[in-house]
């Protein structure tokens, strides 16, 4: 017993003693505010199982007698669902994918590359960062619109393309990486695209896939640009095509087919956040400004 | 190492030099196409969508036009003093500041109290806190579905609750000022998670050995969180102060999808989407969001200012 208090040290017993002091009170703010979360979107879940008439009464009923899921059907019949989750994850796909080449390269060229000039381009993306893209959406509507862009995947996909989020935490990144690293691969004779893709890449894995997972979650749910840029239902990603169920219908009996669209929308960003959630958050905590 | 190469050569001899030389300055040559082709089109899209559109901006707000038209009569300041004398200021900044100071107010201090309980040895903390992250990363049109089946006023689970408690259900979409707070209500809800686990990550870092010492010198936990805790957490408060600021300001979707007329919710970043693409008064809305854009470079500069300073203490 005397051994083992002599070799653990000081640390883990002020630990304890923490330990000790925060009482099972403390679970009750701990469940509570888990509840206030989970609640609304068990709601939502819930809610889509349910038929309109359980909807429409004045009583509450937490459990639909007859779950179903007759209000997807329903919502399918009005919008074209799978039309919409196709445009979503076409415009998520490319864009993020465009995204992530882009900022790799650009933090590679700004680490790695000799060039005049770097700290002044460096900074004028820093800045980018923080300049409000919203305040942008007539300017490009208008600019977009005259290259035909309206409706189209491209018109979509273009303007979100430029990275300074990705750019930037990717640049800290390669930051921290020994230069002996690439400095023996220089005097081996790999030029700069052996270097990126054999090298830097394969060692950044981490940090490309939070770069990776931020930028999807965030054009999965971009809303105002395709709002404006689509007009059409065949080309309208799922969160637009979500308003239309909103906007067109004011029926209080078409809940359960608004809540079965939430869940579609919703539902793959939760799974992903499920499994990777370490990742997101982490991304989403550092790159903290957009 | 480039610094000790021609030195070398020069000492060898007058021909190694210049071939290192030539060597040096071709490969600087190709390291500045493979820069341009690396950086290039990243550059040149932050340019073409990010900043020059803050220059049309301008432009667009001494026009009267509405989207789509051929023709715009130049209407100089025209647009701004229309904002200003007319009672769109008043109701529009004033909308703008009640929901950026609630959300901003809201989501801090209540994310601040749910680190707290996050931060003790709690099992199924791990779980609590990516769950009341969840949100956060949620699309905010079924965020704001759910939310408004929750608040409808005849059918919605808080009006029954309510009604089932004795108490009457107010109608939430029908006075502007319900509507504003539903829509705070549902905004904090959203974004609090993100405060919570920035906070959390702070109060991780105080050091356990002042606290403890503090706890020594007989101070009580109330004592101990607002003399020791907040004063060590307060780079954090400034940080989450000014991003929240920034993404309040520019809040959108939540706002369009419970209350698509802006009835009661008609901020600066809503005006702008409306006066363009609804209310076909493109110089208009141009003229509002270079004031949006004016406040928020303000916000940014101030952040920029605090950041150095905050640097430069270190």
């Amino acid at each position: 017993m005397t051994a083992s208090i002599l070799q653990s040290p000081a640390r883990p017993v002020s630990r304890r003693r923490r330990l000790n002091r925060s009482s099972p009170a403390g679970y009750v703010p701990l469940i509570l505010s888990a509840a206030v979360i989970v609640i609304p979107l068990l709601w939502m879940a819930i809610g889509s199982l349910k038929t309109s008439d359980e909807v429409v009464t004045q009583r509450l009923v937490l459990v639909p007698s007859h779950p179903s899921f007759a209000a997807y059907q329903t919502a399918s019949e009005l919008v074209d669902f799978p039309r919409l989750f196709l445009n979503s994850f076409i415009v998520t796909f490319v864009g993020s994918l465009v995204k992530i080449v882009l900022a790799i390269t650009s933090a590679y060229g700004l680490v790695f590359v000799r060039f005049p000039f770097k700290r002044i381009i460096f900074l004028g993306i820093l800045v980018a960062l923080m300049v409000p893209s919203q305040a942008a959406l007539l300017p490009n509507y208008t600019f977009i619109a005259s290259l035909g862009g309206v409706n189209t995947y491209w018109g979509i996909i273009l303007p979100g393309l430029g990275t300074a989020f990705g750019t930037f935490l990717l640049r800290q990144h390669f930051l921290t990486l020994p230069p002996e690293l690439l400095e023996a691969a220089e005097v081996d004779g790999a030029g700069h695209f052996t270097r990126l893709t054999r090298i830097v890449v394969p060692v950044s894995r981490p940090t490309i896939a939070t770069v990776a997972l931020v930028t999807i979650v965030t054009e999965w749910n971009d809303y105002i640009w395709p709002l404006v840029i689509t007009n059409s239902q065949q080309m309208m990603t799922l969160p637009v095509g979500l308003t239309l169920l909103h906007n067109t219908e004011s029926d209080p009996s078409l809940y359960p087919v608004m809540m079965a669209g939430a869940v579609l929308v919703v539902l793959p960003v939760l799974i992903v956040f499920a499994v990777l959630q370490r990742q997101i958050v982490a991304g989403l905590t550092q790159g903290a400004v957009k | 190492m480039e610094a000790t190469l021609p030195e070398s050569g020069a000492v060898s001899g007058a021909p190694p030099r210049t071939r290192v030389a030539r060597r040096t300055r071709s490969r600087s040559a190709r390291d500045a196409w493979v820069f341009v082709a690396c950086v290039a089109p990243n550059v040149a899209l932050i340019i073409a969508f990010i900043y020059r559109p803050l220059i049309s901006n301008i432009y667009y707000s001494t026009l009267n036009w509405s989207l789509g038209d051929r023709y715009a009569t130049r209407v100089g300041f025209g647009n701004y003093v229309q904002f200003f004398t007319g009672s769109d200021a008043g109701t529009i900044l004033g909308t703008t500041a009640i929901f950026t100071i609630a959300t901003v107010g809201g989501s801090m201090i209540i994310g601040l109290a749910l680190s707290l309980v996050l931060n003790q040895r709690l099992i199924g903390r791990g779980f609590a806190r990516a769950t009341v992250f969840a949100p956060y990363v949620l699309s905010g049109v079924g965020i704001g579905l759910v939310w408004t089946f929750i608040f409808d006023p005849t059918t919605g689970a808080l009006s029954d609750i309510l009604r089932g408690l004795g108490l009457s259900a107010p109608n939430w979409f029908g006075n502007p000022h319900l509507t504003l707070l539903m829509v705070i209500i549902v905004y904090v809800w959203k974004n609090l998670g993100y405060c919570a686990v920035i906070y959390l990550a702070a109060l991780q870092a105080v050091p356990v050995d002042v606290l403890e010492a503090a706890s020594i010198d007989g101070a009580g936990a109330w004592n101990r969180f607002w003399r020791v805790t907040l004063p060590l957490i307060s780079p954090t408060t400034f940080f989450l102060l000014l991003t929240t600021i920034l993404s309040s300001l520019q809040a959108f979707d939540l706002l369009y999808i419970i209350s698509p007329q802006g009835y009661g919710t008609n901020t600066l970043m809503f005006a702008t989407y409306y006066q363009a693409f609804q209310a076909s008064q493109a110089g208009y809305s141009a003229a509002i969001s270079t004031i949006l854009f004016a406040i928020l470079l303000i916000m940014t500069v101030i952040q920029m200012v605090l950041i150095e300073r905050r640097v430069h203490y270190r």
